[in-house]
């Protein structure tokens, strides 16, 4: 039998020494007897045992893993820590992933005891109450708690960190924490008679926690899960625990029983609020309405159901009178967001080809067929859905008051989509595309359509070879455009 | 009127807004001894809890519960007949630090009533975090954002707050007008698309800096939401789908379910009743299996409009769908197992570590933390399967159901 006695109750670096030691000297688990110097039974004099075999040869390896966890186990209260720790390393020789094996009594053991550190730190990090002693500038913030685990020194640079601007003790039975503005010093324990019994904020903190109660929710099992009885007789606030539960019923009952009183008079509900949204219709513009009305009216669309899932329609920009006009799918993600057409990848793409094209965006009209973006959700991302033929066909009455209030001579429907609407019927890209089309339009605003891809079909493309023929086919597409806008800008 | 009367009123007027976390922000602590407060990246602090079940970690206050709209489930309507109070921004810095000091709280969440316009109630609670800022307070700061308020107070709020919010409120756009007039649904998703925006590009702003450009610091723990369960007929089904949409859309860190609960001075609109816990219970079960268990909004309820009371949304679904069942613990996938009722997720974590090094058997539940009684019925161990007969019986479902309980005596 060997009887190892260490430092302290957290001397991992002393039961580390001596674990390597034995293990080495293939003294077996049930052999050894651990113990902290100063507790050792008494059965155990230590001149009674043999002390642990000197050095032997050899060295083996352990993963970071399990040192992490026996640090942890070691501040654990339980005395049978150090022999479980020192069985599972020897066992870990034999069975180097054996930490993996949940469903070992062993390992379940240890994951126990360190949840159970872990917790009492945390509660340490969240229950500690801080009372003042003196005034700024020669105050002092002490705390008294009791820990169930030997955590205060793993705990107490946590409150370094937090309260590293004023001075600070943690006062416990067993060992005691204080923080001078530079460093942490520990001393022996003390007795709560030695921490300070009140607080001038105290009241204000109950008035808070009384105040913060919903008494209509009562759950306390919740509340004691989380914060167990344990720790209440530390905590200023755990006095009032009891009577808000007694009044509890009573103040629920009271609120549900009790007639609604007369709303206050001056606050009755105001009309102007309802005023406010019915204001939009109006244009002093005879005849068509301005971008602006319309873009008014088409926020409340409902024609039909896409808007519900949508953050808001996207409509239009440009210039009133801008003379060409491009017509895209739908907003994507970005563009939903924003509330802007194409500001998204897309957006990037198109905003490349029109300045290769030589194209201002700034002189022209940029929307889409529809104009609201369809999407599934997964998880966190949002899927790009075609719009159907119905949805196309809902939309496009929007897209017939842009045209008239814009009155461009050309427009230019980018993708099948845009072709659709604006053709009126499904039309093929590859074989429209590249020329002016005369659009059935009224005679007095005649209008040209130019058909091409959408600049999202570049970004989808896969190979970078298609990928540059595309794009400059595009471009040549848009080029149509530009001199177009040549010949506008000259008449 | 004092401090302390302030606070017993605007906390009480906070407390209907269920988010108290403290989590997932950025590391930041004050060992430079200039400042005062540490927050770790992880996991926030509920330094207490209240006999109601909810943590406390936050200084959850109003600004003040003036407000100009009338939303009838707020106990801050306008026409309602608490009494009123405000604080200044001196005062809530003062208390936020008074309180932070005792190690009372993590920070504060500070919301307002609507007062003057969505703009000057904006700059009012920016001024707040401003200050606390200024006077390098480093804890947690969560601001509720006032829809349409304008876009530059918004980018100041994401600079020194940690997270911000907007509440949806209602999952249907047409209670929500019904019952709160002055709200507009279309703002509220219009300026939760702004702050994604922005939480977007403070993202990718710090890492891809080609023209050393690094945009602003905006809400590192990010944006979250609450929705009402109760107040108006809103289905399960409905309520689910809206916040699979707000997961999606504006890759919010949580939504909030907040049951309907019966308030001081109730408006007559709405029927007093107990609030709905369970079902609030239920909402967030059926949210987790959306975010972590790979669940779709559709088929955690599949046909039906509402989810069961008596037994969790997870054990429902592998109900209806037996014939999944029973999966062998020893060779099923990630997602199987994720699927499984009584598994955790760190449970499957686990499961899938140790069955490399030996096949599992009914034993080993224990030291996994397996409920047996849940999990028999649907799994394949070693040394187990479940009889044919059992899990197309029509009384497996009974097995779960709560036995009938005799209510306590109070505590």
């Amino acid at each position: 039998m060997h009887l190892v006695a260490l430092d302290s109750d957290i001397d991992f670096a002393g039961w580390r020494a001596a674990a390597r030691r034995l293990a080495l000297g293939r003294v077996k688990p049930a052999e050894v007897t651990w113990t902290v110097r100063g507790d050792e039974p008494e059965l155990f004099a230590p001149s009674a045992l043999p002390a642990p075999p000197a050095v032997p040869e050899g060295r083996f390896n352990v993963t970071a893993k399990f040192v992490e966890l026996a640090q942890n186990v070691i501040l654990h209260s339980d005395p049978q820590r150090f022999a479980v720790l020192y069985r599972v390393l020897w066992r870990l020789r034999a069975n180097h992933e054996l930490l993996q094996l949940a469903s070992d009594p062993d390992i379940a053991q240890l994951s126990t005891l360190a949840r159970a550190v872990r917790r009492d730190c945390h509660k340490m990090q969240a229950f500690v109450r801080f009372r003042e002693i003196g005034r700024e500038p020669n105050n002092r913030f002490v705390a008294w708690f009791e820990p169930a685990h030997h955590i205060v020194e793993a705990t107490a640079p946590f409150f370094a960190r937090r309260f590293a601007d004023m001075a600070w003790s943690i006062l416990t039975p067993k060992v005691c924490a204080h923080w001078d503005g530079h460093s942490v010093m520990f001393t022996p324990g003390v007795s709560q008679a030695e921490a300070p019994s009140e607080d001038r904020l105290e009241e204000t903190w109950l008035t808070y926690y009384a105040s913060i109660f919903n008494p209509a929710r009562l759950k306390v099992k919740a509340m004691q899960a989380e914060m167990p009885k344990r720790y209440w007789r530390n905590l200023p606030e755990a006095a009032l625990i009891k009577p808000l539960i007694a009044q509890a019923g009573r103040a629920t009952g009271a609120m549900i029983d009790s007639a609604a009183t007369d709303p206050r008079p001056s606050m009755q509900r105001r009309e102007d609020a309802m005023k406010h949204r019915a204001t939009t219709d109006h244009d002093d513009n005879a005849g068509a309405p301005s971008l602006a009305a319309l873009r008014e009216q088409a926020a409340d669309c409902r024609a039909c159901p896409l808007w519900k899932d949508a953050t808001q329609t996207v409509f239009g920009e440009g210039p009133q009178h801008a003379a060409v006009m491009l017509v895209g799918e739908q907003p994507g993600d970005k563009e939903d967001l924003a509330g802007q057409p194409f500001v998204g990848p897309a957006g990037q793409m198109l905003d490349r080809a029109l300045r290769d094209a030589g194209i201002d965006r700034g002189k022209v009209y940029v929307t889409n067929a529809v104009k609201h973006f369809k999407f599934v959700p997964r998880g966190k991302i949002r899927l790009h859905q075609k719009p159907t033929t119905p949805e196309i066909r809902a939309c496009r009455p929007w897209y017939e008051r842009e045209l008239a209030a814009v009155r461009p001579a050309l427009v230019v429907a980018m993708g099948a989509t845009a072709a659709q609407s604006v053709l009126g019927k499904i039309t093929p890209i590859n074989k429209t595309r590249g020329r002016l089309i005369d659009a059935a339009g009224d005679s007095a605003h005649p209008v040209q359509v130019l058909v091409t891809v959408h600049p999202s079909y570049l970004l989808r493309l896969p190979d970078e070879d298609a990928k540059a023929r595309e794009y400059d086919r595009f471009v040549d597409d848009l080029k149509i455009v530009a001199k177009h806008l040549k010949r506008a800008d000259a008449a | 009127m004092d401090v302390q009367r302030k606070l017993a009123i605007l906390a009480d007027a906070a407390k209907y807004d269920a988010s108290c976390a403290s989590s997932g922000t950025e590391k930041r602590d004050s060992r430079d001894g200039k400042g005062l407060g540490s927050t770790d990246g992880g996991m926030g602090i509920c330094h207490s809890y209240a006999p109601d079940g909810r943590c406390i970690s936050l200084l959850k206050i109003l600004l003040t519960n003036a407000c100009n709209y009338d939303c009838l489930y707020c106990v801050n309507r306008a026409s309602s007949n608490v009494a009123r109070a405000r604080f200044t921004v001196d005062e809530v810095v003062q208390l936020t630090l008074d309180f932070y000091r005792r190690n009372y709280i993590e920070g504060l969440f500070l919301s307002s009533g609507i007062i003057r316009s969505a703009d000057y109630t904006m700059e009012q609670v920016v001024s707040v975090a401003r200050k606390l800022r200024a006077q390098n307070f480093r804890g947690y700061i969560h601001l509720k954002t006032i829809p349409d308020a304008d876009d530059a107070l918004i980018a100041e709020a994401g600079l020194y707050a940690d997270r911000l919010s907007i509440n949806i409120e209602l999952s249907d756009p047409q209670s929500l007008s019904k019952l709160a007039p002055e709200k507009n649904g279309r703002a509220i998703r219009r300026s939760m698309g702004r702050l994604r925006l922005k939480l977007d590009e403070a993202r990718d702003g710090r890492k891809a800096t080609p023209q050393g450009r690094v945009a602003p610091r905006f809400a590192p723990a990010g944006q979250s939401t609450q929705m009402i369960i109760g107040a108006d007929a809103a289905t399960d089904q409905s309520i689910l789908s809206t916040s699979a949409n707000l997961y999606g859309s504006y890759n919010l860190k949580r939504v909030y379910y907040s049951a309907f609960s019966p308030i001081p001075d109730a408006s007559r609109a709405l029927p007093p009743q107990p609030p709905p816990l369970l079902r609030e219970h239920r909402l967030y079960q059926a949210d987790w299996l959306m975010r972590f268990y790979g669940f779709e909004a559709g088929e955690i309820l599949d046909d039906s409009a509402m989810l069961a009371l008596e037994m969790d949304p997870k054990l429902a679904w592998a109900l209806r769908h037996r014939d999944r069942f029973p999966l062998d613990v020893n060779r099923a996938s990630r997602d199987e197992l994720l699927r499984v009722p009584g598994f955790g997720r760190r449970t499957v974590e686990r499961i899938l570590a140790a069955r490399g090094q030996s096949a599992l058997r009914v034993s080993d539940l224990a030291a996994l933390h397996i409920p047996r009684n849940k999990a028999l019925p649907f799994i394949v161990l070693s040394d187990h399967r479940p009889a044919r007969q059992l899990l197309e019986s029509a009384t497996l479902a009974e097995r779960f159901k709560p036995r009938a309980m005799q209510l306590g005596f109070g505590f």
